[in-house]
């Protein structure tokens, strides 16, 4: 396929974090890191502490120990709201749309950290919050375009079958314009063809927009073919961490993860 | 990316035929006709009258000299409409012209010269038809591609046709081109429209725009300007080379037998008979139009290329597949065209639709389709209807039928067309009730499209109607569709064999189709000339035909007609199950199977009905009255593709049945009121077992 990001410095590090849950350890002493414009995988089996890692670097959680750098800065306790203004947008691994609205005001909502009209104008509309809408509906058009769902801007989310669903929240991942993205399970619950055009998409915005992503999914040919490096998670350890080869082969993933062929 | 789109339609026709060379007192065999008859001798000159018309207009005889009288004469006029972000972006003739002349030059800077050929492959865009007016300018050929072909269709084109350039929407396509690029010995270069997901590409190919064969439309563009400064007055000359007997476009039918053909196409082919279809319909540069067919077939290529051309109106290309219902909305084409499966869609969906809406809402629908089932169809046709009808019937439109067309998107239109298939009636009454003027047409690749077309006011649901301005139909002595026209085809690529075959010496073309000339000189289409057969009294037998009328009635899923060589017609019926399984439940009729519902006596009644109403059909047209229903029985289980009793595509393979099924065809012609049948069945999971039925046979009344 002739991927070839250019790969530089460090967008994001995470260092020896630990989380847990009263009793629950669900993170021990974790590090690794994400380079600009790769493509990053978080595997494991379920009970990992995949989504709780997502949950870290977006903010929702706050680990007990260990610190994240991001975009050179050391992070400090903050709101998620705040994270994502600093440049990290994600998916769910349960769609979490607003269900009742059309796909457009959905991907529009992806848009509020960028808009600055105050309430005031915003009530009065006319004039600078109009404008201002109308920068943000110009972007917004250019990720349904992107995405190749013009056909259904003004569909209610609700009604829409699950591949599109998904196609919808990356779009509103998408228009919050992040340095980070995180995907969590993107391709859960697709079929052949719909996997094969999420990858498109998630390789199309990675060379596109220039955008560094994090994902975690359990189909193992999306992981090898699309990651740059992989990490492997396992009951809150860290298993491994290389390229997709190296992880294959590595026998400790094997045993407690991808398991051998049985003829 | 899997976006694959099958819109593929076929123009061919069903039919029936009374040979139309009878009123001239003689009847010609195809490939042997008389060419030195009088009648011959008075269409050449009708013909000759047709061609010195057209050209005394102006002097334009192909389709740049069009584009550039177009932008002189249509200057401001909107040519080309396309969305962007969602919004409609409009290109008038002349920044149209401007587009094409760039991208000409450019073409011409990458060393496309007179006589290549540049192969068009993608969704309705503007982009892909101005290259196709810019391969023209520099005397080169097009030659548009299936965009859901897969990577070997693809290489066969190319490599029949000898292309050494390509014009691609997209990666999807342009990943095709490459993929196929070692094994195409012609090809030199590719372009490419829509450069998303391109960016990594150039490190694979030199990067470098001399050196790549991968090259974005937009950079042909700039060097063409670049090279138009170099080479005043260079293109005006290429195309003033050019003239109308040239080769236009080649245009490959989608072969579902075997590989596709390419057919050769002059500037005069499709430019003569475009200017003749517009002036039939009185199209005019105020028409609306949406692209949304395959660019490679032809009905695409007259409706949104050479009509275009020839009347100067505007082109809308959809946004996406999946947006055609509503930019058909959105823009409101007064001219369109449709396979009637499409009409059939749009159809269903209303009447569903309805089911959801309030008691008084349906009530006030039902009572004023009623209005335009008695009213709207003669009110179109211009017929005279009593007053109170036309009354209601502007009530009616201005609460129902105008809303509902503008739902539909057609509440400018004009001239619809249908074609491709047999329309049901109902379908066709519906359309017609509520004023929008569909018609039917019967064409072809080779013809440019026209054949027959039915004038306004004279639309039925069973023909195919007269002959097209400048288009001479004549029915052979063995009940086949010749034709001959200005737009018949120039050859078939690289295939002389098959040209000779389909077309003769004075220019008459074989379709394949049996048909006749009804009272008032419209065409029916009865069938293929190789099914059609004849009793053994001598009557005329097409089953496709006859089934097909058993088919427009909802309760009758397949119909399969046996008489070829018999002394009389009969049929083996199978009931569609949701339609009779719907009817039995509102009627309190119990019933556990298929076959238990199938042997019914009701059931048997009801389609009796049909078929006496289809008989009566048959018996007021004298051609095929011979051929009315003696006896039938229902089937006691579906035909089945997994069976082998119909092909993939639901079509019924009559040979095969009757081997099967040779009991009771014995029983449907022995006399017998049974006949028992056992048949072995596969199962989905591909278990075989067996069906034990004993099956009533009827008679109908045979009408004289």
């Amino acid at each position: 396929m002739g991927h070839q990001p250019n790969i530089n410095d460090m967008l994001l590090e995470v260092k020896n974090i630990s989380l847990s849950f009263g009793g629950v350890k669900v993170l021990s002493d974790i590090s690794f890191d994400i380079k600009r414009n790769e493509i990053r995988a978080i595997i494991g089996p379920n009970g990992a502490g995949k989504s709780s890692m997502l949950n870290i670097i977006n903010g929702f959680y706050h680990p007990q120990q260990g610190e994240i750098w991001f975009n050179g800065h050391k992070r400090v306790s903050e709101k998620p709201f705040k994270i994502a203004r600093q440049g990290i947008a994600r998916t769910f691994q349960n769609i979490a749309l607003f269900k009742g609205m059309s796909t457009l005001d959905n991907l529009m909502t992806g848009r509020i950290t960028k808009m600055n009209t105050n309430i005031f104008w915003q009530a009065l509309w006319k004039g600078p919050a109009e404008r201002e809408e109308i920068q943000h509906r110009e972007r917004v058009e250019q990720i349904i375009d992107f995405l190749k769902i013009q056909s259904i801007r003004k569909t209610p989310v609700g009604r829409l079958p699950y591949g599109m669903q998904k196609r919808v929240e990356l779009g509103r991942a998408l228009a919050a314009e992040a340095k980070l993205l995180l995907l969590d399970e993107p391709m859960a619950g697709m079929n052949l063809e719909e996997k094969q055009d999420m990858c498109r998409f998630i390789l199309d915005v990675n060379d596109e927009f220039d955008t560094t992503i994090a994902l975690i999914e359990h189909d193992m040919g999306v992981v090898m073919d699309l990651s740059d490096r992989v990490v492997v998670l396992d009951y809150g350890r860290k298993l491994a961490d290389g390229t997709p080869d190296e992880v294959r082969n590595n026998q400790t993933v094997i045993d407690a993860y991808l398991g051998v062929v049985h003829d | 990316m899997n976006c694959r789109v099958t819109k593929q339609v076929a123009i061919t026709g069903f039919v029936s035929g009374r040979s139309r060379a009878s009123e001239n007192g003689e009847v010609d065999e195809a490939g042997a006709i008389d060419a030195g008859s009088l009648a011959d001798l008075l269409v050449k000159f009708a013909h000759a009258n047709f061609s010195m018309h057209n050209f005394s207009e102006n002097m334009n005889d192909t389709f740049p000299k069009f584009l550039i009288w177009n932008a002189e004469r249509f200057g401001d006029r909107p040519a080309m409409r396309e969305k962007d972000l969602g919004i409609w972006q409009t290109w008038t003739w002349r920044e149209m012209k401007d587009e094409v002349f760039v991208f000409a030059h450019g073409l011409a800077a990458l060393g496309f010269k007179r006589g290549d050929k540049l192969a068009i492959v993608g969704a309705n865009r503007p982009r892909l038809y101005w290259g196709m007016a810019a391969a023209q300018c520099l005397g080169g050929i097009p030659v548009p591609i299936y965009a859901d072909s897969v990577a070997e269709e693809m290489q066969y084109v190319l490599n029949h046709a000898d292309i050494g350039f390509v014009l691609a929407e997209d990666q999807e396509q342009v990943d095709k081109a490459l993929a196929i690029k070692e094994n195409c010995r012609s090809l030199k270069r590719i372009i490419f429209d829509d450069a998303r997901g391109l960016g990594d590409y150039n490190g694979d190919y030199a990067g470098n725009y001399n050196g790549a064969p991968l090259h974005d439309f937009g950079v042909v563009q700039q060097s063409g300007r670049e090279f138009a400064k170099e080479n005043p007055g260079f293109l005006e000359h290429e195309i003033a080379q050019c003239q109308g007997r040239d080769i236009g476009i080649f245009l490959y039918t989608s072969g579902t037998t075997g590989n596709p053909k390419g057919v050769v196409m002059t500037h005069d082919n499709i430019l003569i008979t475009s200017i003749n279809s517009a002036k039939q319909d009185n199209l005019t540069e105020h028409e609306e139009v949406l692209s949304y067919l395959p660019m490679a077939w032809v009905g695409d290529h007259i409706f949104s290329y050479g009509q275009a051309y020839a009347a100067g109106f505007c082109i809308n290309c959809p946004e996406s597949a999946e947006t055609v219902a509503n930019d058909l909305r959105e823009i409101g084409p007064t001219f369109y065209f449709a396979p009637p499966r499409v009409f059939e869609n749009i159809l269903t969906s209303v009447m569903i639709r309805m089911e959801d809406a309030g008691a008084f809402k349906q009530k006030l629908f039902h009572y004023f389709m009623a209005v335009a089932n008695r009213a709207g169809i003669a009110i179109l046709n211009g017929e005279s209807v009593a007053r109170k009808d036309r009354i209601l019937y502007a009530l009616g439109n201005l609460i129902i039928y105008a809303p509902l067309k503008n739902t539909m998107g057609f509440s400018r239109i004009r001239v619809a067309y249908t074609a491709g298939e047999a329309i049901g009636p109902e379908i066709f009454d519906f359309f017609r009730a509520l004023g929008i003027n569909i018609k039917q047409l019967y064409g072809q690749t080779e013809a440019a499209v026209f054949v027959t077309a039915q004038p306004d006011g004279e639309v039925f649901a069973d023909t195919v109607g007269k002959p097209s301005l400048g288009v001479e139909v004549k029915i052979t002595a063995d009940g086949e569709v010749i034709y001959r026209s200005p737009g018949v085809f120039h050859s078939y690529h690289k295939n002389d064999e098959a040209t000779r075959k389909t077309k003769n010496e004075q220019g008459w073309v074989m379709t394949g189709d049996a048909g006749y000339f009804d009272d008032i000189g419209h065409l029916k289409i009865i069938d293929r000339v190789k099914d059609v057969g004849k009793l053994r009294g001598g009557a005329l037998f097409a089953p496709k035909y006859i089934e097909n009328k058993l088919k427009f009635f909802p309760q009758i899923q397949e119909a399969v007609t046996f008489g070829a060589e018999r002394d009389f017609v009969t049929v083996m019926v199978n009931i569609d199950l949701e339609a009779v399984g719907n009817w039995a439940e509102r009627n309190n009729v119990a019933y556990a199977s298929y076959q238990e519902l199938a042997g019914h006596p009701d059931v048997y009644a009801m389609i009796l009905k049909n078929i006496e109403q289809v008989n009566q059909d048959l018996s007021a047209d004298p051609h095929v009255a011979g051929s009315q229903i003696h006896r039938f029985l229902i089937l006691h289980k579906e035909l089945d593709a997994d069976d082998g009793e119909l092909t993939r595509t639901r079509k019924v393979r009559r040979r095969i049945i009757a081997e099967k099924y040779a009991v009771l065809v014995d029983a449907l012609y022995s006399g017998a009121n049974t006949c028992f049948i056992k048949t072995e069945v596969t199962f989905e999971d591909g278990r075989k077992g067996e069906i034990n039925a004993d099956l009533n046979i009827m008679d109908v009344p045979y009408l004289m």
